[in-house]
């Protein structure tokens, strides 16, 4: 029952490039939030009021028996219970794929959080493409391990497609990082295509938009 | 009935723990009678408790437990009429999930029980007869207030953590509603904001085979030496099938004959199933009044939370900051997981701090008294996450 409490050191890039978006002290709804660990890492290096959302059984009561505040609930069903920009924080942490409505999902988040932080494996990335341009088969990598037919992931989106995606839902974005294979960071000035070629994984810092649909990370160039 | 034992009157061990309880109990005078939400009051209230463990110095590590409809307050020791052990005594104890050697534990038997808290069964000062139906409608309400009477007698101004399963999580709900300054952290366990008309129904039938016994006599069955017990027996075999679910009666029963190898064609209990209920219902009209059954059960039928809150279960809560652990069980079908997450999106939407499990298990709602390892674990951890939040020593 004594969970180690996560060090940066013990974390995954992702998670703290996630957890460098996010300002100490806030308020912040980790949706899919699995066992806790990027809640536990939030608490403890940013000191966050935290609440999460998980729709498995263990991952919550494994992260209610550490001690954090997560409900079992379901992001396409559930994020409709809460108010109004209750949170400073809403983030989807590696959960997007997993959903039956990303779109609604990710509008939610915006409703939800004052500013929202998703974060992907980039369906886009060199050996994905690889896998699947020269076995003609899905692609089971590292970070991507499981079958087609046991994958929770039933909603695959590259970094240009979720590019794509913020536009049509209005959302601002107003930070985006990729990881390369080794979780680090690809420069911030390299082109959207670089991004979608070689970032493993994505993670997007977004605020609602006025309005018009603005289109903030370029379009250079085929990826 | 072979299986009946002789169970013509409540037992002189329930009948004494009734009218003098051996656990502590302060009675107060008509000086500070119970408000009740009827409009009613209750003078020389009485409140029956037990504790466990030691209040700290600073007074900031009580735990309340709030037990359910044929609960006491013998949590955790050797219960006075039926020589089991305590009905929480898995979860409450040194070392346990609601560890005494780290909280003071309290727990009161609630007004209109029938354990030495005022009651149906208790001596109406004003007549010298019991009050029988002469005791004004209880609510969770009113059962809270006399419980928050308790504390103040105690010297107890904030409850560390409130928790109880069913009638318990009604009290726990109620507590975190009236008293939210008062309540650091609330587990609300298998229970629900307000009494489903399927569960009304339930106990109405209870009711039904109650006062339908001769031996009822309009609730005046004390002073006349009977008791309505084959009635109360019905209720309880009624109300345990509930209780229970059809899987786990599948797993445990089947459709297993009853010491014996052939159907008798007769209404004997052929089966192993009928035998076991009509156990229920004879050991359980020895240790419980069939009055105060009648009153826990509409206790728990008048309870709405939204209802007393304009209508919206959000609107009890807001504001609040109360960490609420609430917890269900899948095969739990009379406060089904759909209840339970109507508080838990009520407290979301409040802005509350809360955790919600749903538990994998077969054992339906009486699951929340049994060996439940997942249960247990939940509750240290958001205990001591609380604990520790509240800067209460390991």
């Amino acid at each position: 029952m004594t969970a180690q409490p996560p060090t940066p050191e013990t974390s995954r890039a992702d998670l703290l490039a996630v957890a460098e978006l996010v300002e100490p002290g806030a308020r912040v709804l980790d949706v899919g939030c699995g066992t806790g660990s990027l809640l536990a890492l939030l608490q403890t290096t940013r000191r966050v009021d935290g609440r999460g959302i998980e729709i498995s059984q263990r991952g919550v009561n494994e992260c209610v028996a550490r001690g954090l505040s997560v409900v079992q609930g379901d992001a396409d069903e559930d994020l409709t219970d809460y108010a109004d920009d209750s949170f400073d924080y809403a983030i989807l942490s590696q959960t997007l794929q997993t959903t039956r409505r990303p779109r609604h999902v990710l509008e939610q988040l915006l409703r939800i959080g004052t500013k929202v932080i998703v974060s992907f494996p980039n369906f886009g990335h060199w050996r994905v493409r690889l896998l699947l341009g020269l076995t003609g088969r899905m692609p089971v990598t590292r970070s991507l391990p499981m079958t087609w037919y046991e994958t929770p992931n039933i909603h695959f989106c590259t970094i240009r497609d979720f590019v794509e995606l913020c536009a049509v839902v209005d959302a601002r974005v107003e930070q985006a990082i990729a990881l390369n294979r080794a979780g680090a960071r690809i420069g911030f000035r390299a082109p959207l295509w670089f991004w979608n070629v070689f970032g493993q994984q994505a993670v997007f810092l977004l605020s609602r938009g006025n309005g018009s649909a603005t289109r903030q990370a370029g379009d250079a160039g085929a990826g | 009935m072979t299986e009946t034992r002789d169970a013509g009157t409540l037992s002189h061990r329930a009948n004494d723990e009734s009218t003098q309880p051996s656990s502590p109990s302060v009675t107060f005078g008509p000086d500070r009678p119970l408000e009740l939400d009827s409009g009613a009051r209750i003078e020389d209230l009485r409140i029956a408790y037990q504790t466990y463990g030691r209040l700290n110095d600073d007074c900031s590590n009580a735990v309340l437990i709030c037990h359910a409809l044929t609960g006491d307050q013998h949590v955790a020791n050797t219960n006075p009429v039926t020589g089991k052990p305590g009905w929480w005594s898995l979860m409450v104890g040194p070392g346990k999930p609601i560890d005494t050697d780290r909280f003071f534990v309290i727990c009161t038997n609630v007004v209109g029980g029938c354990m030495g808290s005022t009651g149906p069964a208790s001596i109406n000062p004003a007549t010298g007869r019991p009050y029988g139906l002469d005791l004004p409608v209880i609510t969770v309400g009113d059962m809270v207030r006399a419980q928050a009477m308790l504390l103040d007698h105690l010297g107890i101004e904030t409850l560390f953590s409130v928790a109880g399963g069913s009638l318990g999580g009604m009290q726990v709900l109620q507590w975190a509603a009236a008293y939210p300054e008062r309540v650091f952290s609330a587990l609300p366990i298998a229970t629900a904001a307000r009494h489903t008309s399927q569960n009304i129904a339930f106990h109405e039938v209870g009711r039904q085979a109650v006062m339908a016994d001769p031996d009822w006599r309009h609730g005046r069955y004390l002073e006349e030496g009977v008791n309505p017990s084959k009635g109360l027996a019905v209720a309880r075999m009624a109300a345990h099938v509930t209780y229970l679910s059809d899987e786990a009666l599948h797993r445990k029963f089947g459709r297993n004959l009853q010491d014996r190898d052939s159907l008798t064609f007769g209404f004997d209990a052929d089966f192993q199933i009928e035998s076991y209920l009509r156990h229920q219902g004879s050991s359980f009209v020895e240790r419980f009044d069939a009055n105060s059954y009648l009153y826990l059960t509409r206790a728990m039928d008048y309870f709405d939370l939204a209802e007393t809150h304009d209508g919206r279960l959000v609107n009890a809560f807001l504001g609040t900051s109360t960490r609420f652990c609430v917890a269900s069980f899948t095969s739990d079908w009379l406060f089904p997981t759909v209840e339970n997450k109507a508080v838990v999106r009520a407290l979301n939407g409040a802005g509350a701090s809360v955790s919600f499990v749903e538990i994998a298990t077969d054992r339906g709602h009486d699951a929340f008294l049994l060996d439940e390892p997942e249960l247990f674990a939940t509750i240290r951890g958001f205990l001591s996450a609380a604990a520790d939040a509240r800067g209460l020593a390991a």
